[in-house]
């Protein structure tokens, strides 16, 4: 374990960095933060000094040195879309709404993909199984802005039963927590019914019957533990594709203000120094889950070695 | 209400069908025969000819699409198959225990050795966890693994093929059993392992006296463990005699056949050598003799009608219009013929 994070660690620092640097050239080569900054009426020469005073008209590798040297000490500037606010603390600010959505949208795809899955692999190719299946792949083949959009037009609107926005919890999480989960429950409960009819079918499983075990005990603790490898992969994906993307649009359609909606302004602003500070926690992130989903591994699969 | 008089396993009239795609196969048709206390009677035949699905239909463990369509497996002279499946659910892994053909998959690869053993002696016996740890070193010992206490922690992974089916014996006998179904315990096993699986099987039965189904392709197993064999061809038996006359004077041209490609009855071989020809569809069984399409002595009365088994002279019973006779020159004699 000690050896495997020895390695993992300076893997993942590799990452990251990789990721700031990419960002960093990007927002370079197409953005100007100054261009939203200051008003529409103001002169070139205006511009052409803020410009100067954020010290954009050096160099590009000069830029990029000193851009290092402060990503070391972790501070990625001075934000320009909220104003005069460090870019990080304001990533900390809204990160919390971020982590509230996404941990909502994946207890909610588990709690549902579970038992899905395990109806529909009780007869496989039956009516139930058809139904579950077909349902998954409209939840799953669903582009979120549209099931978000339409969930906001029905359940917000229509029938004024949520709202959009931060509120209390019921009444504003559910939707976007939803929007965020479906897709994820569709692919889920699909692999939870694939993996759960292989289980099933497998020597192991003909081998316990014919000693005499209950089909609880082979469904509920030998099976499902099985099934419950490549499971916790995939989860751990969904997770990683919530943060790292899907949020973005979930919580832009559901005017959610976590870290997806601070993503789409600061891009929209071209505010490159909490575009650098999002993406730079995001990779944390990302690095941090891989390595808790090789933990979990280990940890269910006695067969796997850290290494 | 046992019947004390009653043989241990009766296998009357048992059919067993697969509906799939393909058709309807006819794995298993009419298949009859008993098991006495005590008594090891070995089931051999092709690959496909239908020995695994007898054996998983008598515990029943036929799955879909499978499904036994007619006949009754007795135990003690109660019907495992009618009723609720409680007689069934209570027999299996405590009076009636069977291992499979291949080691490698049969156990959980995420549990220890331990708990897999354990859990049938708790399922069964009510015992403790701790008390079923005691007993699996016990039994882990018995079937002749070293280091039983280390190797009670250990995860199928860390086994060898020899080793997780000396496991999944010491599984099987955990309780007791009265009846022991070895579906082709050693064919995954290489040869030296293989000899000493056997001689560890022949060896419990004689100290626990539980009685054996022991399936195989192999003649030279029947020949050391068995006192009576059953031939199975195309879903059918077509031969059942004691071990003694099978080898010395076979009287179903099938058996003959098979003993024929054996070449040393004391050596064990890995497969047989194969019949000329190949068995029929299952799909569309023949309506005669399944095996008259390879017969030398084949007439037209054997491509049109099916022979029942029949009792002979000599006690054993053959499916066959033209049997050898029991008198005449044994048509094989050990150790002719080769490879
Ligand atoms: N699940 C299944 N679906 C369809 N057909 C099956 C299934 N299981 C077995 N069969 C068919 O039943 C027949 C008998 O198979 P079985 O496994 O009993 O043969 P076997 O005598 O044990 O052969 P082997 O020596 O290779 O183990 C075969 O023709 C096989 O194709
Ligand atoms: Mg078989």
């Amino acid at each position: 374990m000690g050896r495997y994070l020895l390695k993992r660690l300076p893997q993942g620092m590799v990452v990251i960095f990789g990721v700031t640097v990419f960002v960093f050239i990007v927002t370079r080569v197409v953005g100007d933060p100054v261009k939203f900054m200051l008003p529409l009426s103001a002169t070139a020469e205006q511009r052409a000094a803020q410009r100067h005073v954020m010290g954009l008209d050096r160099p590009i590798l000069a830029q990029f040195w000193s851009f290092l040297g402060d990503v070391i000490h972790l501070d990625f500037g001075t934000s320009t879309y909220v104003r005069g606010k460090a870019a990080l603390s304001v990533v900390f600010d809204y990160l919390p709404r971020t982590l509230q959505l996404v941990a909502a949208g994946m207890v909610l795809a588990v709690v549902l993909s579970i038992p899905l899955g395990l109806l529909a692999s009780r007869k496989p190719g039956g009516a139930l199984d058809r139904a579950l299946t077909s349902l998954s792949l409209v939840g799953l083949s669903m582009p979120q802005f549209f099931l978000g959009s339409v969930l906001v037009i029905a359940f917000t609107v229509k029938l004024q039963w949520f709202q959009t926005g931060v509120g209390p919890l019921h009444r504003h999480l559910v939707l976007p927590a939803v929007c965020l989960a479906l897709p994820a429950v569709g692919r889920l409960a699909m692999l939870v019914r694939s993996s759960m009819i292989d289980e099933l079918n497998s020597q192991y499983v003909k081998v316990l019957k014919a000693k005499g075990m209950p089909a609880r005990r082979i469904l509920a603790v030998h099976a499902l533990r099985n099934a419950g490898i490549p499971y916790v992969t995939l989860l751990g994906w969904e997770i990683i594709r919530a943060l790292a993307g899907f949020t973005v649009v979930v919580e832009s359609v559901f005017a959610w203000p976590g870290i997806g909606f601070m993503a789409k302004q600061a891009i929209a602003q071209q505010d490159f120094y909490l575009i650098q500070a999002i993406v730079f926690v995001v990779a944390v992130m990302v690095v941090v889950l891989n390595i808790l989903i090789d933990v979990s591994y280990k940890l269910l699969d006695p067969r796997v070695t850290l290494r | 209400m046992t019947d004390a008089d009653a043989p241990l396993l009766q296998v009357k009239h048992l059919f067993v069908k697969f509906f799939t795609r393909r058709g309807t196969v006819h794995a298993v048709r009419d298949v009859s025969f008993d098991i006495a206390r005590g008594e090891t009677l070995g089931l051999v035949g092709e690959s496909g000819s239908g020995k695994s699905v007898t054996a998983q239909a008598l515990m029943g463990l036929i799955d879909l699409p499978g499904r036994i369509t007619g006949g009754d497996v007795r135990w003690h002279g109660q019907s495992l198959l009618e009723g609720d499946g409680s007689l069934l659910r209570r027999v299996r892994g405590q009076e009636i225990a069977m291992v499979f053909q291949d080691p490698m998959t049969s156990l959980n690869p995420l549990f220890t050795v331990g708990t897999q053993i354990g859990e049938v002696l708790r399922r069964h016996r009510k015992m403790t966890r701790a008390a079923a740890r005691t007993r699996v070193i016990e039994l882990l010992d018995l079937v002749g693994l070293s280091n039983p206490g280390q190797r009670v922690d250990q995860y199928p992974h860390e086994l060898s093929g020899g080793m997780r089916q000396r496991v999944l014996i010491a599984m099987a006998l955990a309780c007791e059993p009265q009846l022991l179904i070895a579906d082709e315990p050693t064919t995954a096993l290489d040869v030296t392992i293989q000899a000493q699986i056997l001689e560890l099987i022949a060896d419990l039965q004689q100290r626990l006296g539980l009685a054996v189904l022991m399936i195989t392709h192999d003649l030279g197993v029947v020949a050391g463990l068995c006192d009576r064999v059953a031939v199975m061809y195309s879903g059918k038996i077509v031969e059942l005699a004691t071990a003694d006359d099978l080898f010395h004077r076979p009287a179903h041209p099938y058996s003959a056949g098979l003993l024929r490609s054996t070449p040393r009855l004391d050596v064990v071989i890995p497969r047989l050598v194969s019949i000329e020809g190949s068995p029929p569809d299952l799909v569309s069984p023949p309506v005669g003799c399944a095996f008259a399409e390879r017969c030398h002595l084949a007439t037209e009365e054997c491509r049109e009608s099916m022979p029942g088994l029949h009792f002979q002279d000599d006690g054993r019973k053959v499916a066959c219009w033209r049997p050898f006779e029991a008198e005449g020159p044994a048509p094989v004699t050990a150790g002719e013929g080769g490879r």
